[in-house]
């Protein structure tokens, strides 16, 4: 497995957007590293990278969203510094989001000719700007009524009305960030004829996807991104999927072993049966998902980013309902209609998202601590303070958490220890299963080792844990089986010897070949 | 799909529930005024419509420029008092010109409305917290302009002052005509001018209006002053009625002018918005009073005239809770 060298090969034309040695960090933290970006005209060019890779961060401060710290922008031969994506917008840049930015409630015309209405009079000419904007569909190869709300059509049909605004205000590239998360196979398929449309025209496309498929069907390039630095550029073609996949994950051969904190047990071959999750399906993230965990076992979930792993950790937290499969816990078949549900069952969930969902920042350690527990822990409504302390004094030794006193704010600590006041507000509640979304994901590695152990030792102690992971490593070396999951349907379990580096990578990219891409069964008209 | 689809439907609805409400609305007016019309004498008369139009014009003249600021997806609570304000200072210049008195009535609303426009687009600040604070500061405004007294007295002298609330030009009252003639133009704005869809665009979405590269500041602040400036013309209409400026009418009328809005259908989380809708909302909302009074004057009954408000904001409770269970049930079908 050589991974193709970083060298990148010429494009083809010369560079329409070269971003070079592109420098930022945000307070200390390095998020961009000498990166480089470099899109032809009329080129589709891919950037892919992990969850914190740098890919947003790259897009941001190309559209003038971020300040760059360092580095040269080049676009169209003039080097150029943009203020605020507006004004990349006027310096033919468009960026079209995930969450189509446009006004739903308006019309399609509306919403392609906004701040740039024809006039006469100072009277929007509604017949001119209607047909104007049915043409500029046509010319995409779209017909509806463009009188009609922008709302009242699926998000494919949104994203090209924005295309249709981006081509006619003479965008020169157009950058799309994860079009086709939330599209079926005709509606990505209408996208895709749509962008070889706008690549005849010369305009230049960033496709920005965890689609591995999509990036063979429609890009010419591709630039790789691992740790805020460029890992790899190059031609589509010239990179087979599991060299892409091992760039991503940055994968070096090395000797396996001792690079985590595990201490991985043997786990007693009959593990009694905790959760059970079978066939999950849930609109057009799941398809399909299963995942077995026993008592006192640590169960790894792979995937990659966008395969849904967090969404199927939300189903079994009752955060999200399921459209279909079937629910376990502790042998009984069950139905959690809430996440207060699931604690009350005995579960725990970290989420990966440790400052949106975890941490209330303000508080101290000794009330996020105990956040979860206070109903236990008050009579008639007040909080045992004395029995409170006691919990926390105890939870703060056993898991080491490093804090000057209780009642110091946690976003002092640092993230390290912030989790472990985290996996120590689950601990306190007595769960039969935790799970973990990432849990040593931006922890240095001192306390990345040490929690590691920590939850080694909790299975050890009979705690069912499942945890996501990107590491493989921490896959390899902590999980007694991993289960792997890629558009949101299981594609392998694997356990003891087989939970390899070479496996995993098998598993993840494998689930790529054309025959096993599980897609919506009835795809909605597309009226294209 | 379910996202999408989802989205799609939600649009939908919203759309069918406006154009319920915008022809529901005008079916309960019409049958109000069927109603008044087969029950009671007078009710049809010349008399009654013209002094119906006369009162309520103030209030469909407020109703307009708070349809223009909630499409924003804001609110002007500042209203009513500005009423209030420009009618003490349309008195105080009555001596001075009617032309005088009128410029100044809506200038300074229109400056009420600036100061609103430009706290809540160039500070940030929300919609309800600065004309709360606005609606204290005109209030006051009025009454220190007064100078304590109950009102001031309108130079009696200058016939066109009194014309303008009590005159009539073509045998139609003339606020009548202000308010007609005022809502043609916002129906234009809205329809045809980039005021009026951006305006419309901003409500239904600030970020993406931003990165569309429309001026949302200047639009916002364009609405505040509409909205202050219609108050100030209502103002001079209720000096010129009354003779006099009254500091301290104008209570709650703000409510009143959400209200006509909301009736008539525009959703107060902005992004839609009917000038004719709210015109026919107003109506409706003053057409109840008319029709209590009518009850009364039979003297069946006798209800204080207090019971206006409470009638009012039980039918715009109604209104509201039949909006929303409407949306439900689409929602679940």
């Amino acid at each position: 497995m050589t991974a193709p060298t970083s060298a990148p090969p010429a494009p083809s034309g010369p560079l329409l957007l070269d971003m070079q040695h592109i420098q930022k960090a945000f307070a200390g933290v390095t998020a961009l590293d000498n990166a480089s970006l470099g899109v032809a005209a009329g080129e589709v060019h891919a950037l892919i990278g992990q969850n914190g890779a740098g890919k947003s961060t790259m897009i941001k401060v190309l559209t003038g969203a971020y300040r760059r710290d360092g580095g040269s922008i080049t676009f169209a031969g003039q080097p150029v510094d943009f203020a605020s994506p507006l004004a990349a917008q006027r310096g033919g840049i468009a960026t079209i989001y995930q969450e189509v930015n446009l006004v739903p409630l308006r019309t399609v015309a509306e919403n392609i000719f906004l701040g740039r209405e024809p006039r006469k009079w100072g009277l929007i000419q509604w017949p001119a700007m209607n047909a104007e904007a049915a043409r500029l569909l046509t010319e995409l190869g779209i017909q509806l009524d463009v009188k009609e709300p922008l709302g009242s059509f699926s998000t494919a049909i949104q994203q090209m009305v924005a295309l249709a605004r981006a081509v006619s205000i003479n965008a020169r590239l157009v950058i799309m960030d994860e079009p086709t998360s939330s599209l079926n196979e005709r509606e990505v398929e209408t996208l895709f004829g749509v962008i070889r449309g706008l690549k005849a025209r010369g305009v230049s496309v960033i496709f920005v996807s965890h689609r591995l498929d999509e990036l063979y069907a429609v890009c010419d390039r591709i630039t790789v991104m691992r740790d805020g630095r460029t890992v790899y550029a190059g031609d589509m073609q010239g990179i087979s999927r599991l060299q892409l996949v091992e760039q991503m994950l940055g994968r070096e051969i090395k000797n396996a072993g001792a690079q985590t904190g595990f201490v991985k047990h043997k786990g007693s071959a009959g593990a009694k049966p905790l959760l059970g999750v079978g066939g999950v399906v849930r609109g057009t993230r799941l398809q399909g998902a299963s995942v077995e965990v026993g008592e006192g076992e640590v169960v790894g979930l792979a995937g990659l980013l966008g395969s849904g792993r967090s969404e199927l950790a939300r189903v079994i937290f009752g955060a999200d309902q399921p459209d279909a499969g079937e629910l376990r816990f502790g042998g009984q078949p069950v139905q959690f209609r809430s996440p207060s549900d699931a604690i009350k069952a005995g579960l725990g969930f970290c989420s990966e998202d440790r400052k949106a969902e975890g941490i209330v920042p303000e508080l101290s350690v000794r009330e996020n601590l105990t956040l979860a527990l206070l109903p236990r822990l008050s009579r008639a409504g007040v909080v045992d303070n004395r029995q409170q302390a006691e919990i926390v004094e105890r939870f703060v030794a056993s898991l080491g958490i490093k804090t000057s006193n209780p009642d110091q704010p946690i976003r002092e600590l640092s993230g390290g220890n912030q989790q472990k006041v985290l996996l120590a507000r689950w601990l306190a509640m007595n769960p039969k299963l935790l799970i973990l979304d990432e849990p040593t994901r931006g922890i240095d590695v001192g306390a990345k080792a040490e929690i590691q152990r920590l939850i080694g030792e909790l299975a050890q102690e009979g705690l069912g844990v499942l945890m996501i992971s990107s590491e493989l490593e921490e896959l390899i070396e902590g999980c007694q089986h991993v289960t792997v999951l890629h558009d949101g349907k299981t594609v392998a379990n694997l356990a003891g010897d087989e939970i390899s580096e070479a496996q995993l990578l098998h598993a993840m990219a494998q689930g790529l070949e054309p025959e096993d891409m599980p897609r919506p069964p009835t795809p909605p008209q597309v009226r294209a | 799909m379910l996202s999408t689809n989802a989205k799609a439907d939600r649009a939908k609805r919203t759309r069918l529930l406006s154009t319920l409400s915008q022809y529901g609305v005008l079916a309960a007016l019409i049958l109000l005024i069927v109603f008044g019309a087969l029950r009671y004498t007078g009710f049809m008369s010349e008399y009654n419509f013209s002094t119906f139009l006369r009162y309520n014009a103030m209030f469909g003249l407020i109703s307009l420029g708070m349809c223009f600021v909630i499409m924003t997806g804001g609110i002007d609570l500042s209203v009513g008092s500005v009423v209030a304000m420009s009618s003490v200072v349309a008195a105080l210049l009555s001596p001075y010109g009617a032309f005088t008195a009128l410029l100044g009535a809506v200038l300074a609303g229109a400056l009420v409305g600036l100061l609103n426009g430009w706290i809540i687009a160039r500070l940030g600040i929300q919609p309800f917290i600065t004309t709360l604070a606005t609606l204290l500061g005109a209030r006051g405004l009025a009454l220190l302009l007064a100078r304590n007294q109950g009102g001031v007295g309108v130079d009696t002298s200058n016939t066109v002052f009194t014309w303008f609330g009590q005159g009539d030009l073509l045998r139609l009252p003339v606020p009548g005509v202000m308010m007609i003639v005022a809502f043609v133009l916002g129906a234009v704005a809205l329809r045809a001018t980039p005021f009026g869809r951006h305006a419309l665009a901003i409500g239904g979405g600030e970020d993406a209006s931003k990165l569309m590269g429309l001026n949302v500041g200047r639009i916002k602040l364009g609405v505040y002053v509409l909205s202050g400036a219609l108050a100030g013309l209502a103002g001079l209409i209720l000096a010129s009625q009354l003779g006099a400026g009254q500091p301290t009418e104008g209570l709650g009328w703000e409510l009143s002018a959400i209200a006509s809005v909301v009736v008539g259908g525009t959703l107060l989380t902005g992004g839609t918005g009917s000038v004719w809708s709210t015109l026919v909302g107003a109506m409706l909302l003053g057409l109840i009073f008319n029709i209590l009074n009518f009850e009364n004057g039979k003297g069946i009954i006798s209800l204080s005239p207090y019971w206006q408000s409470v009638i009012r904001g039980g039918f715009l409770l109604l209104v509201v809770v039949l909006q929303s269970r409407l949306a439900r049930q689409k929602g679940r079908s």
